[in-house]
């Protein structure tokens, strides 16, 4: 049988035909494989130059500001008033802006992008998750302008019938909006983590007579959980960045207010309105921008590196 | 075709069904338009060990997860025919599936313990199933049964992934038998071991023999002559013969069965 498989093993023990004929030696330096690589380099090494360029931008004019203004007053005043008199630069109404939006969105966005990534990966058949994936990408793919656009006109209305002292610009329907705009990120993550979960353990749980729900609760989603968190962590982040949704939504009135009815102004949103204004360039009211803009840079990349942290702890648990 | 040739076989059938734990009647499979199983029928006898072999493709895994119900999950796997378990039809419209796998457990071919500790591996089943005994007596026992106490009892919370994977494997069979199952069914469960790990679940399964039904599917001649006291060869969906292991390996009453066992094809 062996020697009918392979009538050539006899041939091909042979040697070949005087191996030693073509030389394995360089025939010169390769210029052209060097060009490539020198280009292909550079191109990646624009990225790391911008980066690091802002990075130096925004930090050499923090300081400049701190000259200006102290850290104290900067990180635990409470009235923001730079662009007039009396000028005051405690940037907490500004962080609290941030936060209410942020935690009235992953309050929206964790608990139903969390459920329809179970919905997706545990109980939906393929034809509806084939449905539901590009529709969820297609909301991922909305410019932000538009919900921003789509909370002035359409969520603040509803939101005024059942709230009528609420305020034009408000950060509940800024809140929203930015829940709906991160919420196929939470899903779609949570799916991929979740449908990382091998199949067979979903198996072995089914065999000690296990329901669907107590395989999806009690194994499949604690087995992704690292998955899952990065993706809440990542959603946070993004909407503690979002801009254009939450300046047309919430409006530009730094406050401190527990009531989500009343017009706020996130980090971001100063610095769109700084940006767009007449501030001259040079003074304590420009330099705000850069500690603004320092202090939102150094917010989002600690989350981006904790969810970082925690995908690749996630890497390791089945390998 | 008849699949009981030798036909004193076929009356002794008749009599075991009472000590039968399943009875496999007609039983057909079939995946979307595929058939892979063809109108199988024989009885697994209680407190034996019942092997199922055959080559890659011939339906074994296919049958073995039918009998409690594995083939639900897969998409287009319809069964047909009759397999009876405690008088009632498996796929019968009023069985509980989920009832059905608490009674009748599964080890599959991969070691599959869940990412948490050792303890909560054995203690997952039963206490979702209402279990309000002592976890700490059902661990031990489980473990003690698998044959894996010794060499765990002073890591119980640690994770069940740090095992090796003939430790991992007897956690699993530890893990189905805390469910104190009627029957186990077992899918290859020694393919991805090495072979001490293999001779140890050998070991343990005949020490299993006196409390527990077992049904195993493996692609080993030898493991199923050792192990088993009653055997099915199965190939293209079929059910050559099923006979005592002794006499399958032995004294073989089909052809087919005889070139199998004796290694000429598979």
């Amino acid at each position: 049988m062996a020697q009918e498989e392979y009538p050539d093993a006899a041939g091909a023990s042979q040697p070949a035909e005087s191996p030693a004929a073509r030389s394995i030696k360089k025939s010169g330096v390769l210029w052209g494989e060097l060009a490539i690589k020198s280009w292909l380099a550079s191109c990646s090494f624009i990225s790391i130059v911008t980066t690091a360029a802002i990075v130096i931008l925004l930090l050499s004019e923090t300081l400049n500001f701190f000259e200006n203004v102290s850290p104290g007053e900067f990180f635990f005043g409470t009235t923001w008033t730079p662009l007039f008199e009396p000028s005051s630069f405690g940037v907490l109404p500004l962080v609290w802006g941030t936060l209410i939006v942020t935690i009235g969105a992953a309050l929206i966005a964790i608990p139903t992008g969390l459920a329809s990534a179970i919905y997706l990966s545990e109980y939906a058949s393929d034809r509806m998750r084939s449905t539901i994936k590009p529709v969820l990408e297609l909301l991922a793919g909305i410019p932000t302008v538009v919900y921003g656009y789509f909370a002035l006109t359409f969520v603040t209305p509803v939101l005024r019938n059942v709230f009528p002292d609420i305020q034009v610009f408000n950060a509940l329907s800024a809140a929203i909006v930015v829940g709906i705009m991160v919420l196929p990120m939470v899903a779609t993550m949570s799916d991929n983590a979740l449908r990382a979960v091998p199949i067979s353990l979903r198996q072995g749980a089914y065999a000690l007579g296990a329901t669907s729900y107590e395989v999806t609760t009690r194994v499949v989603v604690p087995a992704g959980l690292s998955g899952v968190m990065a993706s809440f962590l990542l959603a946070i982040s993004r909407a503690i960045g979002e801009t254009m949704a939450v300046t047309l939504a919430a409006g530009q009135t730094p406050n401190m207010s527990l009531s989500m009815f009343e017009s706020i102004q996130t980090m971001t949103s100063y610095i769109v309105q700084v940006s767009l204004g007449d501030t001259p360039s040079g003074g304590v009211a420009y330099q705000t921008l850069f500690a603004v803009a320092t202090l939102l840079f150094a917010i989002t990349l600690v989350i981006n590196i904790i969810s970082q942290m925690i995908l690749n702890r996630f890497r390791e648990v089945y390998e | 075709m008849s699949q009981f040739p030798d036909s004193t076989l076929a009356e002794q059938n008749l009599q075991m069904s009472k000590k039968s734990v399943l009875e496999l009647r007609n039983v057909n499979i079939f995946y979307s338009d595929n058939q892979a199983v063809n109108d199988v029928s024989f009885n697994i006898r209680r407190n034996k060990i019942t092997a199922i072999i055959g080559p890659s493709g011939c339906g074994k895994s296919t049958l073995l997860r039918s009998l409690n119900r594995m083939n639900d999950f897969v998409d287009g796997a319809r069964v047909e025919g009759e397999l009876i378990f405690s008088n009632e039809n498996l796929y019968g419209k009023e069985v509980d599936p989920v009832e059905v796998r608490r009674r009748i457990g599964m080890v599959f071919q991969k070691p599959n313990p869940f990412p948490k500790s050792i303890y909560n591996n054995i203690s997952w089943g039963p206490l979702i199933n209402g279990y309000n005994g002592s976890t700490d007596e059902l661990v031990e026992r489980s473990l003690k049964q698998a044959a894996l106490w010794e060499e765990v009892k002073d890591r119980l919370h640690e994770s069940a992934l740090n095992l090796s994977g003939g430790q991992q494997q007897r956690l699993c069979i530890a893990r189905a038998l805390a469910m104190e199952p009627e029957v186990l069914l077992m899918d290859e469960p020694c393919s991805a071991l090495d072979p001490i790990s293999t001779a140890r679940i050998e070991d343990l399964l005949f020490e299993l023999k006196s409390s527990y039904t077992i049904v195993i599917v493996t692609h080993n001649m030898q493991q199923a002559a050792r192990i088993s006291d009653y055997t099915a060869f199965m190939e293209m969906g079929d059910l050559i013969e099923f006979n005592v292991t002794k006499k399958i390996f032995t004294r073989p009453a089909m052809k087919r069965t005889e070139e199998y066992v004796t290694g000429r094809f598979g």
